[in-house]
């Protein structure tokens, strides 16, 4: 079983949701991010998605947007993220899932990023602009597999029927429930449909389902958490990192949201 | 000679190029469109309401025009100019936009959405949203919107919506980005008239087929003008590759035509001057739903590009210009900056036509190549676009010249770089 989905299975146990913080890579730096990722998991995270930073980000909303432009202008790569999860994953002890845009793995060479990440200790991939549709095409599962790391997609309001079966016969590990049609990032309140669409969806699928976008505060992490196997916040947190970003208590602030973010997924 | 594959296979690549890379959301919507897109460009009626409206709406068939002082000026090659700077509202990019309206409407789409770099697919968009009674919101990078600011008057008088994107680069790729984080979000009432032959499937083939009429024309119009149906060479200037696929699909089959597609080649070589995908730079990559030629750095993070030209400025080529490529029956090269400008000079006062910059980097090609060629020979050039809004531009590079001319006369060839390439110089090493 991978420790990705070892995460839910103790999850399940514990009658809880997992959380899943998201934050950008080299965001604004490689060296703060490890420290950021630590301060997550001491603050209660089953699961890290470390988003790699991409020029053209098109599902990523502002606050997203910024992040990756930080990132990319303090010259992070995508070979130094993985240098950077070779040296931090086992002292963190919890999963790192990559979260991407396919180019900058395309660019890599999947063989070539799938030997490499899996040697450093990342645990999944999921390629946001990659259906499985094209990831078959492109032989990216078999690849992936080979290396051991889960290929997590991502299902969304407008997927078919069809649509969800292919996406639940190509994941591993979890799948990723988008909760609105949109981009990543607040929007004030969460869609009305969300609960009922995530309970049909479960009762399809036999992976446990992440639910993200746009999940800001603990109110909205509990509601969704009484529904889902798992809680994705990105852009909330990332916003907390831009705006303590310098200030002394960065790290105690990031764990601090985490903590409170995590309080109410006990089911 | 086995017929070339044109149509893409059912999961939309042409070769090892297209595809649909995209996130889930837009995943079923793309699914419709091109079912619809399938089932209505079949139907009679369809097809009929979409012929009327080019016939007299939109001004078509444009005009072949035999370019004589041109052709004369060059002493080679006779000069055929296919005229759709001519078709209302300036360019070529209407043929796209009024099929895609079309098809909006009988989605039930009430609202369409655009990217524009030269303003010329947004002023199409805007043209038939307002004809068909479509709401309509135009992105546009805010570099763009400065250079191209007439056509953001025009946009607005019809009723658009422009929304300046500050993001990125500010140009053509990232309205692209923006344009598609509005269509993610609000996919279920909004169709996206993407304007080139780029993107997801359907885009590339769907955008093709409206604009195949170019050349389809342009056959017909040369067998009675030059009594040829087989021009020796045909040119177009390639961003996307729209006009440039619409010229050359009808001739793809003729062997007989050489076909050439002129890609911007800006300032420079390095990465950030230029436009030329097949230039250096240029590699295999995804970028806005398509596996195609992308200038790009070695971490797979898309370049920034120059050209002054704004419908150029992009780093990505059509996924079907990239199969064309390597089956070598298109021939990609590229003008540079100084190079379209003096076509679009030697144009206006040879033959009384202001040619869009874009255009003007076929004209350019043709200034290398036409002398060379017999009088015997028919060079057909797709004059894609008119240049009304590129007189400012023209105007401030020429200025710029004088003055460095003035301060150092032995020193022309080195000013003559446009400011945004130098805008473009720092941002790449702010980038580094």
């Amino acid at each position: 079983m991978s420790a990705i989905s070892e995460v839910f299975e103790r999850c399940r146990r514990e009658k809880r949701a997992a959380f899943i913080p998201f934050l950008t890579a080299g965001d604004p730096d490689l060296e703060t991010t490890a420290a950021l990722m630590q301060a997550m998991a001491d603050g209660g995270a089953d699961l890290i998605e470390l988003g790699v930073p991409f020029s053209d980000p098109i599902a990523d909303g502002p606050v997203i947007q910024r992040a990756s432009t930080r990132a990319l202008a303090s010259g992070t790569t995508l070979s130094g993220i993985l240098r950077l999860v070779a040296r931090h994953r086992d002292r963190l002890g919890v999963p790192i899932l990559l979260f991407s845009y396919f180019n900058p793995i395309h660019a890599r060479g999947l063989e070539s990023f799938a030997e490499q990440a899996a040697a450093s200790g990342v645990d999944g991939l999921l390629c946001v602009d990659l259906p499985p549709d094209e990831g078959a095409r492109q032989e990216f599962m078999p690849v992936m597999r080979r290396y051991g790391l889960d290929t997590v997609f991502l299902l969304a309001p407008t997927s078919t029927k069809e649509r969800i079966r292919r996406v639940a016969q190509y994941s591993t590990g979890f799948v990723y429930y988008v909760s609105r049609t949109g981009i990543t990032g607040d929007q004030g309140s969460l869609p009305k449909e969300l609960v009922k669409e995530v309970r049909s969806l479960r009762r399809k699928l036999s992976l446990p389902l992440a639910v993200g976008f746009g999940i800001t505060t603990p109110e909205q992490a509990a509601s969704v958490a009484r529904v889902a196997d798992g809680v994705v916040v990105g852009s909330a947190l990332v916003k907390l990192i831009e705006e303590k970003t310098g200030d002394d208590d960065l790290l105690s602030a990031v764990k601090q949201r985490v903590q409170e973010l995590t309080e109410g997924l006990r089911r | 000679m086995a017929r070339l594959q044109l149509r893409p296979d059912t999961q939309g690549y042409f070769g090892p190029y297209g595809g649909r890379y995209v996130p889930e959301t837009l995943m079923a919507p793309l699914d419709e469109l091109a079912k619809a897109y399938d089932r209505w460009s079949r139907k009679r009626s369809f097809k009929h309401e979409l012929r009327e409206l080019l016939t007299h709406y939109a001004g078509r068939p444009t005009p072949l025009y035999h370019a004589r002082r041109l052709t004369e000026h060059f002493g080679g090659a006779q000069i055929y100019l296919k005229r759709e700077d001519l078709l209302h509202t300036g360019a070529h990019k209407l043929n796209n936009a009024i099929g895609q309206a079309l098809l909006a409407k009988t989605m039930g789409k009430q609202r369409v959405i655009a990217e524009t770099g030269a303003g010329q697919h947004g002023v199409a968009s805007a043209t038939a949203a307002a004809l068909l009674g479509l709401e309509c919101v135009v992105y546009m990078g805010v570099e763009d919107t400065v250079r191209q600011r007439l056509n953001v008057d025009r946009m607005e008088l019809l009723g658009a919506t422009v929304r300046p994107v500050d993001s990125g680069s500010r140009t053509l790729k990232d309205a692209i980005n923006e344009a598609l984080r509005d269509w993610v979000t609000n996919v279920r009432d909004t169709h996206y008239i993407l304007g080139s032959v780029l993107g997801p499937d359907p885009y590339p083939r769907m955008v093709r087929d409206f604009h195949r009429v170019i050349g389809d024309e342009a056959r017909r119009q040369l067998k009675k003008q030059a009594g040829t149906v087989s021009p020796d060479v045909a040119i177009a200037c390639v961003g996307g590759g729209s006009n440039a696929i619409g010229l050359f699909t009808a001739f793809i089959d003729d062997r007989r035509v050489r076909l050439i597609g002129v890609e911007a080649g800006g300032t420079g070589e390095a990465l950030g001057e230029h436009a030329a995908r097949f230039g250096p730079g240029g590699s295999l990559g995804v970028l806005h739903g398509t596996r195609t030629m992308v200038l790009q750095d070695g971490d797979g993070q898309i370049a920034g590009t120059h050209s002054v030209s704004a419908g150029l400025d992009y780093p990505a080529i059509g996924p079907e210009h990239a199969l064309l490529a390597d089956q070598g029956r298109i021939e990609y090269t590229s003008a540079n900056d100084a190079e379209a400008i003096a076509a679009f000079h030697l144009l206006a006062t040879t033959e009384g036509i202001l040619p869009a910059l874009e255009s003007s980097h076929a004209l350019a090609h043709a200034a290398k190549m036409a002398p060379l060629l017999s009088k015997r020979r028919v060079m057909l050039i797709n004059l894609s676009g008119r240049g009304d809004k590129d007189v400012e531009s023209v105007q401030n590079w020429r200025a710029r010249e004088e003055e460095q001319a003035d301060a150092d006369p032995a020193n022309v060839a080195e000013v003559a770089v446009h400011p945004a390439a130098r805008k473009w110089g720092r941002s790449q090493e702010e980038a580094g």
